[in-house]
């Protein structure tokens, strides 16, 4: 199992080098190259969690390395899933690095099987974990999006024509990319509080306990919330939408990682 | 020699930023410049040419720095600064330079957007302006016409006209870039110029929705919008209309800005914070700087867009690179008509100072030999009038061997001071 771990991220490794170089040198071949990678990295990905599932007997978001391996995994689908429907230039060299990263702390984590304890043996952990992660995924295109934008923004803002206007797609794409991935991210990150609640009241009798985690999922869920109502009301769109979508990422990493390394609570993962 | 009295002095994209050259801008009025340069003394023939990018004059004139300081005072008369100042920013071409970049300027070598087709119809209009107050002479006449021939020439042996190379062209791209797919979208044209309209053209190319325009006279705004199949708007209506439009394109002759800062902040609420992409080509510019600070406001001004052009250059840099070729052989053709010019000149005044040479030694040794019978005078004479062919025969033939101009010049330089032409002496000094 450990090998084919491994297998996945060097194939994703090996897909995000391939994109960065053909964002560098523009070269159509490398392009196809780097989807190639990525979509053997995905389907071995997934015999992956499937072969883990099976052995553990659940749904494998249960310790730090299962639930960021999924993540990563959630957002190689959202990729893909995004990709099939709206094409924006070179997303891939943006995104591919985030999985790989996330990959390699999934790598670094330790990936042995563990044991569920009674309150979490429940049919609610794959649904709000994956629905969780799920909505995750999504945020981080939107976050991708985001500093893509900013990064498009500045060389038209100071008229320094160049590396980036070449290669990055119009602003309008680029703010349209986060409208799509909020609008998806953000009912799933709804759903995952929803049924989270669902769970805790299951588990523990109590719908809501001001654990660390659920004050953190509720400030990323305020974030995210005041951007789409803005958005809408007064029109924050385009750079300040940017900005948003990466302050939400940033409260997104620290409900995941930051929660369980400094706050603790019931949500804090085995191992 | 007649080259070096073509010289060309100006100001343009490349020497001196939009600053000051809006400081100098001659306000579409070219006829008061030119008459104004025509009465410098030592100017003998001149041309007065002012687009948005460039203020030059070109001169046939003695090469002495006192005629050229004074046109460059004339052009920077006003404009606030210095003498050298004015010598910085300035740019000075004599002789095989001044035609070279003459060529350059029909072809749009020198333009921003290299290729743009705007100049030379600009270039021809400054000329027709000069030759109908008889500005022009035979030289400036033959220069400039043979420039737009140069132009017609590169424009048909290159492609590097054929992209659609031009500001309103890059104005597009950026558009692009700035707000993507452009169909539907709504632009508005304040001031109905020459550039203002091509960049119009080329965004209905583009799939734009509708066109608005704004000007001064409404009258020209109503024709103009009616070509476009637009709205009509007054001047006075442009902040308002700007609520609706996601590209202004500025282009008035106005001395002062047009729309501020404050003017835009309470707009960009009103539309959503909805982007808009602004355009400024005027010079001196329409729209204030301070725009392009705001969120969501993207302002360009005519230097601004020479960014756009770089970024697309490779292609057409290729292509230049022909268009300089063919400007440098036109060039050199050029030089041969001006040394053919004074070649001519040269070889009638040697033969006619040989030729008064012979008649007076000719008429001395008659008078000395009365007993020669008519036919034996006509012998000596013809001898005479061989001696002389012959003897110059080889001078004549070392003037018109040279190939290269440089030779020409220094063969002709030669050949005047070994027989005196420039002393005014008629060389009947002998013992």
């Amino acid at each position: 199992m450990e090998i084919l771990f491994q297998a996945v991220f060097a194939l994703y490794l090996g897909a995000t080098i391939t994109a960065l170089v053909c964002f560098f040198n523009l070269n159509q071949r490398l392009r196809l190259m780097a989807r190639g990678l990525l979509g053997t990295a995905a389907g071995l990905h997934t015999v992956y969690l499937l072969v883990r599932y099976f052995a553990a007997g659940h749904t494998p978001v249960a310790s730090s390395h299962e639930a960021v391996s999924f993540f990563a995994w959630s957002l190689t689908m959202a990729y893909l899933a995004f990709r099939w429907r709206y094409r924006v230039k070179n997303f891939a060299a943006f995104v591919l690095p985030l999985i790989t990263l996330l990959m390699l702390v999934a790598l670094f984590s330790p990936a042995r099987l563990v044991e569920l304890p009674p309150a979490m043996q429940s049919w609610w952990l794959p649904v709000h974990g994956m629905i969780a992660l799920m909505a995750n995924a999504f945020l981080a295109l939107a976050f991708c999006g985001g500093v893509m934008y900013l990064l498009q923004e500045r060389e038209i803002k100071r008229k320094r024509m160049g590396f980036f206007s070449e290669r990055l797609p119009s602003l309008e794409a680029l703010d349209n990319l986060n409208q799509h991935c909020l609008s998806i991210g953000f009912p799933l990150l709804t759903l995952g509080i929803v049924t989270g609640s669902l769970w805790a009241r299951q588990a523990w009798g109590t719908y809501w306990q001001w654990d660390p985690k659920e004050v953190w999922s509720l400030i990323t869920w305020l974030i995210y919330a005041s951007m789409i109502h803005q958005r809408f009301t007064v029109g924050w769109r385009r750079r300040r939408a940017a900005i948003m979508a990466i302050v939400g990422f940033a409260a997104v990493l620290f409900t995941l990682w930051g929660v369980n390394l400094f706050l603790g609570g019931v949500h804090t993962y085995a191992g | 020699m007649l080259a070096e009295k073509i010289s060309c002095l100006g100001v343009n994209h490349q020497t001196a930023p939009v600053e000051i050259r809006e400081k100098m801008a001659f306000s579409g009025d070219c006829l008061n410049p030119l008459v104004q340069i025509k009465e410098i003394p030592g100017c003998d023939e001149c041309c007065f040419l002012s687009t948005c990018n460039r203020v030059e004059v070109l001169l046939v004139a003695e090469p002495e720095a006192a005629t050229i300081a004074a046109v460059r005072d004339f052009l920077f008369a006003g404009s606030g600064l210095s003498a050298a100042e004015a010598e910085k920013y300035s740019y000075l071409r004599t002789g095989e330079a001044a035609i070279n970049h003459v060529f350059r300027v029909a072809s749009s070598l020198d333009s921003m957007v290299l290729g743009e087709p705007q100049i030379l119809g600009q270039l021809k209009d400054a000329y027709r302006l000069a030759m109908e107050h008889k500005a022009t002479g035979p030289i400036l006449h033959r220069l400039l016409s043979k420039s737009f021939s140069v132009a017609k020439r590169i424009r048909t042996e290159t492609s590097i006209g054929s992209s659609a190379v031009s500001i309103s062209f890059a104005a597009v791209q950026l558009a692009r870039k700035i707000l993507g797919d452009l169909t539907g979208k709504t632009v508005l044209l304040a001031g109905a110029g020459e550039m203002a309209e091509l960049a119009a053209e080329h965004l209905l190319a583009q799939g734009i929705g509708k066109v608005v325009v704004a000007n001064r006279t409404l009258e020209r705004a109503v024709n103009l919008a009616r070509r476009f199949n637009g709205e009509a708007a007054s001047l006075a209506e442009l902040v308002p209309r700007l609520a609706e439009a996601d590209i202004l394109i500025s282009s008035t002759g106005s001395p002062e800005l047009i729309l501020r800062r404050d003017d835009m902040a309470p707009l960009m609420r009103q539309r959503y914070n909805r982007p808009i992409f602004l355009i400024d080509i005027a010079v001196p510019r329409d729209l204030d700087p301070g725009l392009n600070d705001l969120d969501n406001i993207y302002l360009y001004d005519i230097d601004d867009l020479q960014q756009v052009v770089e970024v697309n250059k490779g292609e057409r840099r290729r292509e230049a690179d022909r268009a300089e070729r063919i400007v440098e052989e036109e060039a050199i053709k050029f030089l041969q008509w001006l040394e053919n010019m004074e070649l001519a000149p040269t070889i009638t005044e040697l033969r006619r100072r040989a030729d008064e040479l012979r008649r007076a030694e000719l008429s001395r040794t008659l008078a000395a030999l009365p007993g020669l019978t008519a036919e034996q005078q006509g012998a000596v004479e013809k001898m005479s009038g061989a001696l002389v062919n012959k003897l110059l025969h080889h001078p004549m033939l070392f003037l018109k061997s040279a190939e290269r101009p440089e030779d020409r010049r220094r063969n002709l330089l030669l050949l005047r001071k070994v027989f005196g032409l420039d002393n005014g002496d008629n060389g009947d000094a002998g013992p």
